[in-house]
């Protein structure tokens, strides 16, 4: 193939790298205001006062709004389609303050000197409540942390609110007690994942103004444009065809910006002033007034017989969502959509429930609990494989699922694709788990061991995600590919005019794309869930195709022929006998003018009912420092089957980069609170992300396969690759030097105090 | 937010003198880097950047640092590379990043006595005196057990005695603050040690020292006794980066492979 | 206050408060390519030379740089599109956001030293992070890039 399968760069990479203004903040009109807002220094806490007249009679001030000066209608942040599962439990601002940086007031000013003035001159008077820190003991807590009557779900997703329960979820397949009751071997083990910041390095930012229609634009830094004029419709209380969103170039989202960020704020002011008006989050605001990876607890039960064949899995989880409850109750059913599927036990089941707590809300975040659910079963899996004396990768081979089998969320679908048993071969031949499993002395301090995780996650939403492509051909013979998939620097703007220009046997340079823009863009729910290239991917090479049988025949009419007797080879549609032709360009003019008087235009809109799932096998070399614990990652080898791989240097990169975060969860990212609520990890000396010098080596394969139901046979690849290396880490480090660290991050200090537990053992 | 009212960069040490204890919030300015992370209220803000404080020179058995000297500077300096086998140079060469060690500066780094320093506590274990403009030259050590004064510090004076030194720090990942950092020094039988980070500001480990350097002879087990001693004479915090509890483990650790360093020199 | 710049070799002479930082000075004057990420001056993205050294433009206050020579990406357009070349080839742009600081660092780099080995390409790098590419293709891209440099 000419374009699918290759290495082709980024087409904004070159604006990019050499610093064109394209960025949302680039971009604004540089008369805008400034918006800032004020935000509770209290965990939990009632406004009882608050007095703006001070600040609003400062010179520059332009607006200071409070709970009293905002619409009554709870949303929520979370960007899901309709009808989000995620409960409407806020307000733009409200008189009860849920976290260490809940908002009190909006503050919009000529510039942010100003309006950072302006905040210190607000008085605001509040009474404390004791806060819900611990989410343990979040549920029958004497504090309830949204006790309004009016917060509501738009279908049942188990919410108690008396009880500080946002949700709950149950699914079972099998007899898991009975399983377990006949079992030779059972691990029983309890997992923490923490909290994770996704860190991107463009914060949230929108920019906002009225259209000469006096319709609010939004520009706005977001991975899902529909559902923040969904959204900003419900929180403002105007009729979403008065909101226009616009993405433009973003940097960086990993699911952060799948959740609204200051849109509502800005929005609000340039309503009320009809003023243009910005807000950039700072990277205080980012780190601890947006959303993180929920932090979980995972119970896990896993009974096998004696030769390693899994019978049964079980998976207790308590989600600590924080003080909303954005995508609550989708990230706690993933934890079990993505690792109960993958061993072929007779009985499975996960329960849990997600819980309100005074601290910043969870959001969605690349895994959305695959990656939590992940590094829990397969450290039991990894213990069971000690407990039994067989070798991880075997007893991993032994249980998983293969192309052809059922997949227990899709009963009546075979699984289409799968070579993630090619993976582990592949993985563990590459890492030299022969020679090198599972320990050896390096030096008299250190060892080095091996470990290892297999994963996988979906390729959108089933039955749900459904994304829209229309190609137009132009009057001049080119085309414009409009969607609403929202290349985050993910490049999908690119693999999906690769994939188009594949179809139509034409050039990249041929496409122009246009995304996103609601007011153009067909409907696309945005990009998350690992749904680009697979579920956009596959409406545009639809809508490609209906565009090209459209030129066949509009060309063989031409040429005066069916169109069964006509070809489209690159830029000429011909007989098949070769004696007449007509350029592309010609069908183009035709077409738009003069005797056509239809110009062309191709459009799908694909969903399926599945969700087919990528596989990753990940395995980890550490070294450890046997007299201060510490555990440096030496090399990282990940083998992936994403399917027909469409990019391979993107995905290549993708590949690394969700490493890279995993490692960095693995190993010392933590988001941290005092006593108070107040997170202590708020900027980027306190919370670390990896740096050049903190990744080691990490090698990406690919083993392909063919996904029947994909876009020239391509599955996901963005979030299945942060998966492993938490949990092929940690045992490693187990290898290394006895220590089972369950509760993330692994930082030398945990890793210490249990050898010294094992020495005095 | 921090706040400037006003900045003054003046041409003398005096001028700089008498225009920081003009007034209460005036302050001198360092690299800057961490001015911004603060709610300072600065009044005027003095920029010792036109007194030519930044030089790395060797004089009457001195090396010289001056106040405004970048830890970029320390890094790259040939004359730090070859004295006290670079122990300044690597001291400084894991902090942040390149574009930020040309923004910090020596003086503010000393000055502020920061606890997670690297530089400060490979300065304790060499002969280091400090110069302020007021209260003139003092070792360092006994600039830092003084109480915050205001003044200028203008340079540091490390006496060039050969001495082998080696510095030592943990951290849980490259870029970050160390979890505890450690130097060690030694010069014709007399050795120093300093462990710093612990969370406060680095101290000498004199009993240790002592210990060492009366040694009749350092094997191991001499050497383990007086990383031992180190990590009992001085007290450890606890933080977000590490509890008291491990530092105090981590200080024998760090200590141990410091002396072994210099001993292997 | 008044202050004399040379930005990309042109002189101009600009008023800016004196509690302001360059890389607000330098985005207020149009060179928008000096990204702000961090707030806490370890993040790299703002990188720009001050007197040809790769310098953090968050933290070094406007008026400190009165007199000084600035170079921004927009003014080394040449250099950064031969870079950018092997970057995008090898993906490793991704987001972009820390593109242009990144590639000034490494052009200061290619100056400052002569056939670095991979240890002292990742240590002079070091202060640029980078949140979606996990650093390997863009160490490729650096390799390939003084490879054919040379």
């Amino acid at each position: 193939m000419k374009f699918v399968g290759q290495s082709i760069s980024k087409i904004d990479g070159m604006a990019l790298v050499t610093g064109k203004p394209v960025y949302t903040d680039d971009i604004a009109l540089k008369n805008a205001l400034v918006v800032k807002l004020l935000r509770s220094p209290y965990a939990f806490a009632k406004i009882k006062s608050i007095d703006t007249s001070k600040a609003e009679q400062l010179d520059g001030v332009e607006c200071i709004l409070t709970y009293k000066d905002v619409p009554q209608a709870r949303f929520t942040l979370a960007g899901q389609s309709y009808p989000e599962p995620s409960p409407y439990d806020r307000l733009i601002l409200e008189d009860i303050v849920r976290y260490v940086g809940d908002e009190v007031a909006i503050i919009a000013a000529v510039d942010e000197k100003t309006a950072l003035k302006a905040m210190k001159l607000i008085k605001v008077e509040y009474e404390v409540f004791e806060p819900v820190l611990d989410f343990e003991k979040a549920i029958g807590h004497t504090s309830v942390v949204h006790p309004e009557e009016n917060l509501s779900t738009n279908f049942e997703i188990g919410l108690q609110k008396e009880k500080n329960i946002v949700a709950s979820h149950r699914f079972e397949v099998g007899d898991v007690d009975g399983e377990l009751a006949q079992c030779d071997v059972i691990v029983e083990e309890t997992y923490y994942t923490q909290a994770q910041a996704h860190a991107m390095m463009e914060t949230y930012r929108t920019f906002t103004y009225l259209d000469h229609m006096g319709r609010l634009v939004a520009i706005s830094s977001t991975q899902v444009p529909f559902h923040i004029r969904r959204q900003l419709a419900r929180a403002l209380q105007i009729p979403a065809s008065k909101i226009r969103v616009i993405k433009p170039r973003i940097g960086g989202g990993f699911g952060a910006k799948q959740t609204g960020g200051g849109d509502v704020f800005a929005a609000l002011v340039t309503l009320k002033t009809g003023k243009p008006a910005k807000i950039i989050y700072d990277r205080q605001e980012t780190f601890s007034c947006t959303t993180s990876r929920h932090a979980m607890r995972i119970k896990v039960k896993m009974g096998a017989d004696k030769e390693g064949l899994i019978k049964a899995l079980e998976l207790q989880v308590l989600s600590d969502t924080g003080a909303y409850g954005e995508h609550a109750s989708t990230v706690l059913g993933c934890v079990g959509e993505y690792t109960l599927p993958l061993y072929k036990a007779k009985a499975r089941r996960i329960t849990g429930h997600a819980v309100y707590t005074n601290k910043m809300p969870g959001g969605a975040f690349r895994g959305y609990g695959a990656t939590q659910g992940t590094f829990a079963v397969e450290s039991a899996v990894n213990k069971l494989a000690e407990k039994l004396g067989l070798d991880p990768a075997a007893v991993r081979l032994r249980n998983i699922v293969k192309a052809g089998d059922t997949l227990i969320n899709y009963p009546n679908h075979p699984l289409g694709s799968s070579t993630l048993d090619q993976c582990i071969l592949k993985g563990q031949e590459l890492i030299g788990w022969k020679d090198k499993y599972p320990v050896r002395q390096v030096a008299p301090n250190k060892v080095r061991a091996l470990g290892m995780a297999v994963t996988m996650q979906g390729s959108g939403i089933a039955n749900i995600d459904t994304s829209t492509a229309e190609i137009r051909l132009n009057d001049d013979g080119n085309f414009t590919l409009l969607i609403g998939a929202t290349d985050m620097g993910t490049g999908c703007d690119t693999i999906l005019t690769q994939m188009a220009a594949e179809v139509l046997e034409t050039s990249m340079e041929q496409i122009i794309v246009n995304a996103a823009d609601t007011d153009i863009s067909p409907y696309d729910p945005g990009s998350y869930a690992s749904s680009t290239t697979y579920v956009a991917g596959m409406a545009v090479v639809k809508a490609a195709e209906d565009l090209k049988q459209q030129i066949l025949a509009q060309g063989a009419r031409y040429l005066e022929v069916s169109a069964q007797d006509a070809e489209l080879d690159g830029n000429v549609v011909k007989t098949l006998k070769g004696d007449k032709e007509i350029s592309l360009y010609q069908i183009a003019e035709l077409s738009v003018l003069g005797t056509g008087r239809q110009q062309l235009v191709g459009h799908s809109t694909y969903g399926n009912e599945i969700s087919p799932p990528p596989f990753v096998a990940g395995f980890a070399e550490v070294e450890v420092d046997l007299e201060t614990g510490k555990a440096e990652l030496v090399d990282y080898v990940a083998v992936v089957d994403c399917g027909t791989v469409i990019n391979p240097s993107l995905a290549r990169v993708q590949t690394e980069g969700g490493i890279a975060q995993g490692i960095g969860m693995a190993l010392y990212e933590d988001v941290r609170y005092d006593q108070k609520g107040r997170m202590q990890t708020n900027s980027f000396m306190q919370y670390k992300i990896p740096c050049r010098k903190d990744i080691g080596t990490v090698r990406v394969f690919f083993e392909s396969s063919f996904e029947p139901t994909g876009p020239f046979g391509a599955k996901s690849i963005g979030e299945v690759v942060a998966n492993t290396p938490a949990p092929a880490i940690a045992h490693a480090v187990y290898n290394a030097v006895g220590v089972r660290v369950q509760s993330l991050p692994i930082t030398p200090e945990k890793v210490f105090m249990g050898m010294q537990e094992l020495a005095r053992l | 937010m921090f706040t400037l009212v006003d900045l003054v960069q003046p041409e003398t040490l005096e001028d700089a003198y008498q225009s920081l204890i003009s007034k209460r919030s005036n302050t001198v300015l360092g690299g800057c880097a961490f001015l911004k992370l603060g709610s300072k209220r600065i009044m005027t803000g003095i920029d010792l950047s036109k007194l030519n404080l930044n030089y790395i020179r060797e004089q009457h058995g001195f090396i010289e640092i001056g106040a405004m000297t970048t830890f970029r500077d320390v890094e790259t300096s040939s004359l730090l590379k070859e004295s006290f086998n670079g122990i300044l140079p690597q001291a400084v060469s894991q902090i942040i990043g390149v574009q930020f060690r040309n923004v910090v500066t020596v003086g503010a780094s000393v000055f502020s006595k920061y606890g997670f320093s690297d530089l400060i506590t490979a300065l304790l274990v060499l002969d280091t005196e400090v110069e302020l403009y007021h209260d003139g030259r003092m070792s360092l050590q006994e600039f830092l057990n003084q109480p915050p004064k205001k003044d200028i510090l203008t340079k540091v004076f490390i006496k060039n005695d050969q001495r082998i030194a080696s510095c030592q720090s943990l951290r849980n990942s490259a870029s970050d603050f160390p979890i505890l950092n450690a130097a060690v020094s030694q010069a014709d039988g007399r050795w120093t040690i300093a462990v710093g980070a612990r969370p406060l500001k680095a101290e000498l480990a004199l009993q240790a020292s002592e210990l060492l350097s009366q040694a009749n002879v350092l094997n191991d087990e001499t050497i383990e006794d007086a990383a031992k001693a180190a990590s009992e004479e001085l007290t450890f915090g606890t933080n977000v980066r590490g509890s008291a509890e491990y530092r105090q483990a981590m200080s024998k650790v760090l200590v141990q492979r410091g002396i072994t360093e210099v001993l292997a020199c | 206050m008044l202050i004399n710049l040379s930005i990309n070799g042109k002189d101009v002479r600009i008023d800016v408060a004196k509690d302001e930082f360059l890389a607000d000075t330098l985005r207020a004057q149009g060179f928008l390519s000096v990204k702000k990420a961090c707030d806490t001056s370890c993040c790299g993205l703002c990188t720009i030379w001050i007197d040809g050294k790769p310098t953090l433009s968050c933290s070094v206050l406007s008026i400190r740089a009165d007199g000084k020579k600035l170079t921004t990406i927009e003014g080394l357009q040449q250099e950064a599109a031969e870079f950018a070349e092997v970057l995008t080839a090898e993906g490793a742009e991704q987001c972009g956001f820390c593109s242009p600081g990144f590639t000034m660092t490494v052009l200061a780099m290619k100056s400052e030293l002569k056939n670095p080995s991979d240890d002292e390409i990742v240590h002079y790098l070091t202060g640029n992070l980078c949140r979606c590419t996990g650093y390997m293709g863009q160490l490729r891209a650096v390799k390939k890039y003084l490879e054919v440099l040379a």
